[in-house]
């Protein structure tokens, strides 16, 4: 598409410094087993307290690399650097989202809520349960469990689960993809009054041009498989956002920004 | 009438059309009770004989729980096993199938010459009722939701807490089926061993009343003690599904009600 440029450089002069970053990715690479090369070369860092999403299209390996930074899944190349220190989830560093809300059917919502803390034998979890569910708003449905939920109050477990300790670090695998659109509107909303609240870094997987845009301060649009990055895109719209962001002209101007820079990245073979 | 009450009151009116029937045919053909006894004499045998027969019933109800017990425990723990080291899956794996394929009937009688004849029943009880727990555990270990499986790892979950946390309560289903199969079976292995221990066995249980009342002809015994296994039978089968039912009811999709 002509007239659209990868907008790295004047993206990475108005961001704040390395120095800053949380977790930086040098030159990653991701074969499967099978072969299949998911990411090749990828390159980002993220800077303490931001909101940024990984954006592209299915199979692009941004699932992958959240996997990666989440030590699930080793690279085959290039590092992961943590400039402020290691995070890991076992010291309750990084918390997880997947993309289906992944609860135990047979515990509790308190106990789902509590596992990465009994896991590390935590004796003393209730207070901080009772926070993570109360920041989600289900203080009142600690004693219920997964099947008398509906989607979205799962997903809102699913993220009470990952802030139960704490972590530096949010990773969100499409938390809300397959939620219906009433339903991921006011989880998005949610989302970012929480974000605003803990100061949380987040790192969040889509492939929601709208979603990415609404959610995030800084937008990394990845190319088709082998994924890498392509263009970083700033969203540099004031917080709180609200619905009437979502029906701004200003909104639809970034969308329409962005979505033109996934349509080049799409152009583009890695 | 709804659907609930006709499902006790069909088989009841069944039950009660065929033991007149069976009574009014017997009487009128003057069918000696060495051939078809009657109900009612089936019915005298099981009040008359109640002494000896709930002896039986004991004897026979402990050899099943035993073996049942035995089944369960050894299904479930080797399953854990085959789960947790490949080798000893690979190596054993095999050798349960043999077990399991080999009509128990035709082990039965060589155990009985190298074992003593409880050891022998219980083994037999054993053998037929352990593989549907083995297997059916091993299934439900085996399909654990990736994603969870992720997220024990990534919280650093020992070995142990996935499978203490993760794979066995994930699991808890399938195990619950294996177990409501074995129960049925290992009243079936028991009865199977105590037949062939048969007149050189010094056993007194239900099957073994059987095959001792069948030697004398005294075929109303024989009636009320296959009457006592098959309640036996269905009691097992109650009180698993109740078991079942109890350990599910809170989250597993079986125990939903369809919702209108």
């Amino acid at each position: 598409m002509p007239g659209i440029k990868p907008v790295m450089t004047e993206q990475m002069a108005s961001s704040p410094t390395i120095a800053n970053s949380i977790v930086s990715l040098r030159d990653v690479g991701k074969t499967f087993d099978s072969g299949v090369v998911a990411l090749a070369g990828l390159s980002l860092d993220v800077h303490a307290g931001e909101f940024v999403s990984l954006l592209g299209p299915s199979g692009c390996g941004k699932s992958t690399a959240l996997r990666i930074v989440a030590g699930l899944s080793a690279p085959s190349r290039g590092t992961v650097e943590w400039p402020q220190g290691h995070a890991d989830a076992a010291a309750g560093a990084i918390g997880f989202v997947f993309q289906e809300p992944t609860l135990m059917p047979w515990a509790s919502v308190a106990r789902n809520v509590e596992l990465p803390l009994s896991l590390a034998g935590v004796a003393q979890a209730r207070e901080a349960v009772a926070t993570a569910l109360a920041h989600v708003g289900l203080a009142d449905f600690a004693a219920a469990f997964p099947r008398e939920l509906s989607g979205g109050m799962k997903m809102r477990v699913s993220i009470a689960r990952a802030l139960v300790t704490e972590p530096r670090l949010l990773l969100m695998d499409e938390p809300f993809a397959a939620l219906d659109e009433i339903t991921r509107f006011k989880l998005n909303n949610d989302l970012l009054l929480l974000w605003q609240a803990l100061r949380r870094t987040v790192i969040f997987v889509t492939h929601s041009v709208f979603e990415s845009v609404y959610l995030s301060q800084r937008i990394i649009v990845m190319t088709p498989r082998p994924g890498h990055v392509f263009a970083e895109i700033a969203i540099p719209a004031p917080y709180p956002r609200d619905e009437r962001f979502r029906t701004s002209a200003e909104y639809a101007g970034y969308c329409r920004q962005v979505a033109e820079t996934l349509a080049a990245a799409m152009g583009e073979r890695g | 009438m709804s659907g609930r009450v006709l499902r006790l009151v069909l088989p009841a009116l069944l039950l009660a059309i065929v033991v007149v029937v069976w009574e009014a045919t017997v009487r009128f053909f003057a069918i000696p009770a060495y051939v078809l006894p009657s109900p009612a004499l089936v019915f005298g045998a099981l009040i008359d004989d109640r002494a000896l027969l709930f002896n039986s019933l004991l004897v026979t109800l402990g050899l099943t729980f035993e073996g049942f017990m035995l089944a369960a425990v050894g299904g479930i723990v080797l399953a854990m096993a085959f789960n947790q080291w490949r080798l000893i899956e690979y190596s054993f794996y095999p050798y349960a199938v043999i077990l399991q394929v080999t009509p128990v009937v035709a082990v039965a009688p060589l155990l009985l010459i190298y074992l003593p004849q409880h050891l022998a029943v219980l083994a037999c009880a054993w053998i037929v009722a352990f593989f549907p727990v083995l297997a059916n555990t091993t299934l439900g270990l085996n399909s654990v939701d990736r994603n969870l499986m992720a997220l024990f790892d990534l919280y650093k979950a020992s070995r142990w807490q996935v499978l203490m946390r993760l794979k066995l309560p994930a699991a808890l289903p399938q195990i619950l089926t294996g177990l409501r199969i074995a129960g049925g079976l290992s009243l079936i292995g028991a009865v199977v061993a105590e037949i062939a221990a048969g007149s050189a066995g010094a056993g007194s249980g239900l099957a073994y009343r059987i095959a001792e009342s069948g030697y004398r002809l005294n075929i109303p015994r024989m009636f009320a003690a296959l009457l006592l296994l098959s309640l036996v039978g269905v009691a097992i089968f109650l009180a698993l599904s109740a078991l079942s039912h109890l350990v599910l009811r809170r989250w597993h999709e079986s125990e939903l009600r369809a919702e209108n």
